[in-house]
């Protein structure tokens, strides 16, 4: 039985858990219960609202870059590079070797910041304490006081990830040094030392991160493979040999056998395999394969759709793990929501070798920083974002105004997968039970899994359907409009 | 000598020549004296009010007040701090100046003299005005948003482009800058990126095309020294177009 809408919602006791907590942005979740306390219906809700898509029309646009980044403060990066990468076509410009190798350092400190922020502040409490701790422990303060070490090596490889922004952007947040056909600065001898200085570490302590969650998963398989557990397909940037790739490459998507949809698909051709629908409950669009269609046509990114869809890491120490990871399910796709987690941090492992790799390689304090050709009129960028496959699309004029732009966000993408794992926990642990913290703090652990960024992902404008409800004092439905998505009413 | 012409500027004696302002003499003095619609190469203008001292009891723009013996000119007192806060605060609600997502931040003089006044939030409430981006013309663009009608463009153009390609139009709030073209659009001028009128805006409003963000943040012109030691941006303006170029 789907849970997506109760048929007599009017009758049902509502519990909502508002706002949800340790994630970004503002979201809350609803649950409809009837009389037997059985869940009939559970929605995740975006209640902000953005509108980029809308007001970056008529701006200049090598703006983009610095403007989009502004949609978050813990990823901006993502959407700084995923611009850039649009305005490179708009430019016309295939951007040299020491711009993208500046701008994967950029990437890959970023991803790396974001994964430890993550796991280490805002998950780790539910894993290391149980989902059903003490609501004034289950937090990183307790994690800071029960396991001190741990919350430490949390906290310093973010700051790690967060230096090689500030070196590579100008600032730990919401730098500029990506802009239209390259980059503005690459690194010089002394913030080379500065960031080689400690890199030998923070290899260690992703290792030792890889370990920690493995070591977590151990305790209790069963439930790590089972709670909240879909089967999906699985949509992610891959290189052109396949292997991981968080920066560039080829779109591949993959059933839940681990076959694939489409494989290899340039990102400049998407709207040809991704399509958008929209419901009226939510600010968020619900994007789907085109192929396979809006009802079962949707899809999971980010680190577990990552993993699972590449066919190697090309860094030793995380392809290691990838090789285990791939092992827990006999190297069938590994579906269980609770492994994102393992995945992010195999993940995070990868940006600390890669930056490694990286920090060696004297390209990286060369001179030739920008390329550019003639003026394009359609740009499109996308890139792996710590959270999944994010695209940026942009049509500008011939004055070099933005005229029209489509932004898909990573957690646009997990919308369909995360309210299944909801109405997954819903069926799992709460039908039949009222309702307490405890067991709603599930539905939240399911959620975060997939650190999600709520409010990044809202941004259409005059297209959603709205429904108005004007109720009695008896709570009874006195009268009713419907806006619909072409803008009429009924 | 015993017949230099002097003033006094907040206790320091200043001297003057005949015919300057008191901006004028203060400027040549080294004293920064804050300011937004004056540029010495100009006619002085008078009208962001923002070089607002106190002379001898009175409110006055020291970039049209004539310097005269033993005036007593106040400028760094707590009471036109605040008028000058006041001032900016009403510049920063009436237009739409968005410093973090602005090209601009660093190397603007309306930030750079926000700062040095001291005025770190707008107080007002925004106007949020709608304003468009005219960027028809090939070189440059105008974006209407940060326009705070200086009238710098105006006067350059005017006066020493010899092509009246800039004027003002309307009044009071409704204020604002306008192109002399039938279009109403600065392609349809003789407007060139050589033209004086291209160098002289003091904030975001006039900017050459495709610039953006090529200067790193950290490098430009008022995060390495403060306003009251490098100057006006149209003072600096030839370094502003060397530091078009990406840095390695």
């Amino acid at each position: 039985m789907s849970l997506e809408t109760a048929n007599h919602p009017e009758k049902l006791k509502r519990i909502a858990i508002e706002p949800l907590t340790r994630v970004e942005g503002h979201g809350k979740v609803t649950l409809l219960q009837d009389e037997n306390n059985q869940i009939q219906q559970a929605r995740l809700h975006i209640a902000e609202f953005r509108g980029f898509e809308k007001f970056i029309q008529g701006r200049p646009y090598w703006e983009l870059p610095v403007l989009v980044q502004r949609l978050c403060g813990i990823c901006p990066v993502s959407h700084h590079l995923a611009a850039a990468k649009a305005t490179d076509i708009l430019v016309n410009a295939t951007i040299s070797s020491t711009a993208e190798k500046i701008r994967r350092l950029m990437h890959y400190g970023q991803t790396l910041q974001s994964h430890a922020l993550h796991f280490f502040h805002l998950c780790s409490p539910d894993l290391l304490f149980g989902y059903d701790d003490e609501v004034r422990h289950r937090n990183i303060v307790g994690v800071i006081e029960d396991h001190p070490e741990i919350a430490k090596q949390g906290v310093m490889l973010r700051k790690y990830g967060q230096e090689v922004i500030r070196l590579t952007s100008g600032k730990r947040v919401h730098g500029t040094g990506a802009i239209p056909g390259g980059v503005n600065k690459s690194l010089n001898r002394e913030e080379v030392n500065f960031l080689q200085k400690d890199i030998g570490q923070i290899v260690q302590w992703a290792r030792d991160a890889v370990e920690l969650i493995k070591g977590i998963i151990d305790q209790q398989p069963e439930y790590h493979k089972s709670f909240a557990t879909i089967e999906s397909n699985m949509l992610s940037l891959v290189d052109a040999g396949g292997g991981l790739d968080i920066y560039d490459g080829n779109l591949r998507a993959m059933d839940a056998d681990g076959q694939a949809i489409f494989d290899q698909v340039s990102v400049l051709d998407y709207e040809q395999y991704i399509g958008e629908g929209i419901k009226n409950w939510s600010y968020m669009k619900f994007p789907f394969i085109k192929s396979i269609g809006p009802e079962n046509g949707w899809y999971r990114v980010g680190p577990l759709a990552r993993v699972n869809n590449c066919d190697f890491i090309e860094t030793p120490l995380a392809e290691a793990e990838r090789v285990k990871f791939k092992a827990f399910n006999q190297d069938k796709p590994v579906h269980a929501v609770l492994a994102y987690h393992w995945a992010r941090l195999i993940e995070l492992l990868y940006c600390t070798e890669a930056i490694q790799v990286l920090l060696d390689d004297p390209e990286i304090s060369g001179n030739d920083l920008v390329n550019k050709g003639e003026l394009q009129t359609k740009g499109i960028g996308v890139i792996e974002a710590p959270r999944g496959t994010l695209f940026h699309h942009y049509e500008i004029n011939e004055d070099g105004l933005v005229e029209k732009a489509n932004l898909i966000v990573s957690t646009t993408n997990n919308n369909q997968a995360m309210n299944e794992s909801i109405r997954q926990v819903a069926v799992q642990y709460l039908d039949g039970n009222e309702l307490t913290e405890p067991l709603l703090n599930q539905v939240e652990v399911a959620i975060r899994a997939y650190d999600p960024c709520l409010s990044c992902a809202t941004h259409a404008m005059g297209k959603m359907p709205l429904e108005l409800e004007l109720l009695n004092a008896s709570g009874e439905t006195v009268n009713r409009l419907f806006k619909h998505s072409d803008g009429h009413f009924s | 000598m015993t017949d230099q012409q002097t003033f006094s500027l907040d206790g320091k004696s200043i001297a003057f020549e005949d015919g300057d302002t008191i901006m004028d003499a203060a400027l040549r003095s080294g004293e920064y004296i804050p300011h937004l619609c004056h540029n010495p190469e100009f006619k002085p203008h008078g009208s962001c009010r923002v070089c607002i001292v106190n002379v001898n009891g009175r409110h006055v723009s020291s970039c049209t007040f004539p310097a005269s013996q033993d005036l007593k000119v106040e400028s760094n007192t707590a009471e036109i701090k605040q008028k000058r806060q006041s001032l900016l605060q009403m510049l920063f609600v009436e237009g739409n100046h968005v410093c973090p997502g602005c090209e601009k931040s660093g190397a603007c003089q309306l930030q750079a003299v926000a700062y040095y006044c001291d005025m770190l939030s707008p107080h007002f409430t925004h106007f949020f005005p709608r304003r468009e981006v005219d960027a028809s013309h090939h070189d440059f663009l105008i974006d209407y948003n940060r326009c705070i009608v200086c009238e710098l463009c105006v006067r350059a153009s005017n006066d020493v482009d010899g092509k009246q390609v800039f004027s003002i139009q309307q009044r009071g709030i409704q204020r604002h800058l306008a192109v002399n073209s039938d279009s109403g659009r600065l392609g349809d001028t003789s407007f060139s990126k050589t033209d004086k009128a291209a160098h002289v805006c003091p904030v975001g409003a006039i900017l050459p095309k495709d610039i953006g963000y090529n200067q790193p943040i950290g490098h430009r012109l008022y995060d390495r020294q403060p306003i009251s030691q490098v100057g006006d941006v149209a003072a600096n303006d030839k370094t502003l177009q060397e530091e078009d170029t990406p840095h390695g």
